[in-house]
């Protein structure tokens, strides 16, 4: 049990749109373990954006329970979710969402303004988390000066730099490339070897190809987990 | 997040946005240059008016006895004109009985002035206050000779015809001229000129130097006033003590002269500086009164102002909110910040407002005969009333930005 990192049993997450009851995830169990990299797979509409939510702590579950590294996540107030969100979990955007108006380095600092680590620290692993992803050139340009990798990148060492338990990736090639998306797929296998336990929300089989396991949902529910490949070292 | 990070950030964000905040803070911005502008104003006028209208005009330590108030106060009705124009003179009896009985020490003066044309060798200088009075009027009113001498008693006891004249009548008839032993004429007769005032510079703009100076019973006596009659008995005591006691003494002397009963109101009329100040400091009464509202009416604009443009703020970058939500922030931090960013908007409002208002308080002084004095504590209250206004103003947007949610804000576009 110490290698599980997450532990979700009999997810359910029903919505209220104007009196519909939208049944976005039906129940929903899946354990992942330390250092895994899963990729979540299914056709717009399956539960996979609803499922990282919950996963990302930005969403709390109707019913079920969400063991997140031996805490209970599923029933935590707002401000504990937060705190959550802030040490276990780090978030890959589609659009990236990086501030505009602050630089590269500005940017990655921000989840240890809010974890209350002193400045002269927070500088120093933000260097060091974007000199992880290649970007320690750059680090004072702004958003709008760096190209769609080097952002993607950029909110990669941002999601490193508290050393969380899991980097929570939804659709990171969605808005790059091809040559680029694979540049960024290499920086998650590296960070994969590293150590790090990673989850790629996707709807393109060739991005989940990078990963080690497939889960596919269709309306709400697990409708495979295989394990595609087991890369030894 | 501590509060110094909070600053850093909002700071970061009002400088990207220089332009907006700066319409954002106007508000705050005139209210505090109100305040700064009229309080220093008002202090000015109130170190000028005693050191300068109360102490020079009327003298220092000094009271008058006249037949009706001097420096009118309040709204004069008919009425109350009518019963003053009622009343007795003050008398030459009057005036030896009161310096005969008092017993507090003071110097007495006789006093009488009007307006007079003085001429000389075919110029003239017209609306001279010319005074009729006595020797002691140089102490009392603290005037200066600078050239020559003042008259004596003696000179007026015999009405003789000399003049002590002001700094600015010497200049303006006597251009370049020695002036003493020059003769001016006034009203057919020649007058020698003893003696020249030191400047005095000037009150409000006016000049104080525009006067000339007579022995109580020289000749042009008869012009500024009826015989037997004086306009105002001048006493100057030792300290504002004993000129409160010489104030009771004569005022008791004046009523037993004139046989009032307990029951009947003073039918003269007893003046000192702080009298003449009662109007300035009701005037000033009423500005410091009235500050407030027109301060809190700007401010409440200002502070309406920096609400709606920190609610767009909020709309603006909800997708910054989402993110941050999602980085760990928490409803507190959000707050915070915006709170902050609302706070710090204000209180940069109010800096600019002090700067302005100490501006314009200057320029008013050097523009104008009012003086300005910067009053320290309007800075301090004025920084306060910035943090305060911004932090109101902040709290509703702020509430709102720290109450999204994070999934919604962040698609948010």
């Amino acid at each position: 049990m110490t290698d599980t990192v997450i532990q979700v049993r009999q997810l359910i997450r029903e919505y209220d749109m104007g009196g519909e009851l939208i049944h976005a995830l039906r129940g929903v169990s899946l354990e992942i373990r330390r250092n895994e990299y899963v990729a979540i797979m299914g056709p717009s509409g399956s539960g996979k954006s609803t499922l990282m939510n919950v996963l990302g702590c930005l969403d709390t579950p109707t019913s079920g329970e969400y063991w997140l590294n031996g805490q209970e996540v599923s029933r935590m107030p707002d401000d504990a979710l937060a705190r959550v969100r802030n040490r276990e979990i780090g978030f890959v955007f589609q659009t990236f969402n990086l501030l505009p108006r602050s630089t590269a380095l500005q940017n990655v600092e921000l989840p240890l303004v809010y974890a209350g680590v002193p400045s002269r620290e927070r500088r120093q692993r933000a260097v060091e988390a974007l000199t992880r992803v290649g970007l320690g050139e750059r680090m004072a340009h702004r958003p709008n000066e760096l190209s769609g990798g080097q952002r993607q990148r950029v909110a990669i060492a941002r999601g490193l730099v508290n050393r969380p338990s899991i980097l929570l990736a939804d659709e990171p090639t969605g808005n790059l490339d091809s040559t680029t998306s694979d540049e960024i797929m290499k920086v998650f296998g590296d960070l994969q070897r590293q150590g790090q336990t990673i989850i790629l929300v996707t709807h393109e089989p060739s991005i989940a190809a990078f990963a080690h396991r497939t889960v596919v949902l269709r309306d709400g529910r697990i409708d495979s987990d295989t394990l595609t490949s087991r890369v030894a070292a | 997040m501590p509060l110094f990070e909070a600053v850093r950030m909002a700071f970061r964000t009002i400088v990207t946005q220089k332009l907006k905040s700066f319409f954002s803070l106007i508000g705050v911005l005139i209210g505090v240059t109100f305040l700064i502008a009229v309080v220093s104003i008002v202090q000015g006028m109130n170190v000028y008016m005693e050191d300068q209208f109360a102490n020079r005009l009327i003298g220092l330590n000094t009271f008058t006895l006249r037949r009706m108030p001097n420096f009118m106060t309040g709204n004069v009705t008919d009425d109350m004109w009518r019963s003053w124009m009622r009343r007795p003179r003050i008398t030459y009896d009057d005036a030896d009985e009161i310096s005969a009985k008092i017993k507090t020490p003071v110097v007495v003066a006789r006093f009488c002035s009007d307006r007079m044309v003085l001429n000389y060798n075919g110029k003239q200088a017209k609306d001279i206050e010319l005074m009729g009075t006595e020797p002691s009027y140089f102490e009392i009113k603290n005037i200066e000779i600078a050239q020559g001498r003042p008259f004596t008693q003696q000179e007026v006891r015999s009405g003789v015809p000399v003049l002590v004249l002001g700094d600015l009548v010497a200049e303006k008839l006597l251009p370049g001229l020695n002036p003493l032993g020059k003769e001016i004429v006034i009203a057919g007769l020649p007058y020698r000129v003893i003696g020249v005032a030191a400047k005095r510079g000037t009150l409000f703009g006016l000049s104080l130097d525009k006067f000339a100076v007579m022995p109580f019973m020289a000749p042009a006596r008869r012009y500024i006033c009826p015989l037997n009659v004086l306009d105002e008995l001048q006493l100057k005591a030792a300290n504002p003590d004993q000129m409160l006691v010489a104030m009771g003494e004569v005022e008791a002397i004046m009523r037993a002269r004139r046989h009032l009963r307990p029951s009947q109101e003073n039918d003269f009329n007893l003046e000192n500086a702080a009298g003449a100040l009662e109007g300035w400091k009701s005037i000033s009464k009423v500005l410091i009164t009235a500050l407030p509202g027109l301060v809190a009416i700007s401010l409440v604009v200002g502070g309406i102002v920096i609400m709606n443009i920190m609610l767009m703020a909020v709309a603006e970058r909800t997708r910054e909110i989402g993110i941050r939500k999602a980085l760990g922030a928490r409803r507190r931090d959000i707050l915070a910040q915006f709170v902050v960013e609302s706070a710090t908007l204000s209180t940069v409002g109010a800096a600019l407002g002090i700067g302005t208002g100490i501006g314009l308080a200057f320029l008013v002084r050097a523009l104008t005969p009012l003086p300005a004095a910067v009053a320290p504590w309007s800075i301090f209250l004025a920084v306060g009333l910035g943090v305060f206004v911004g932090m109101v103003a902040g709290v509703y947007p702020a509430t709102r930005a720290s109450k999204l949610d994070p999934i919604v804000a962040l698609r948010a576009e």
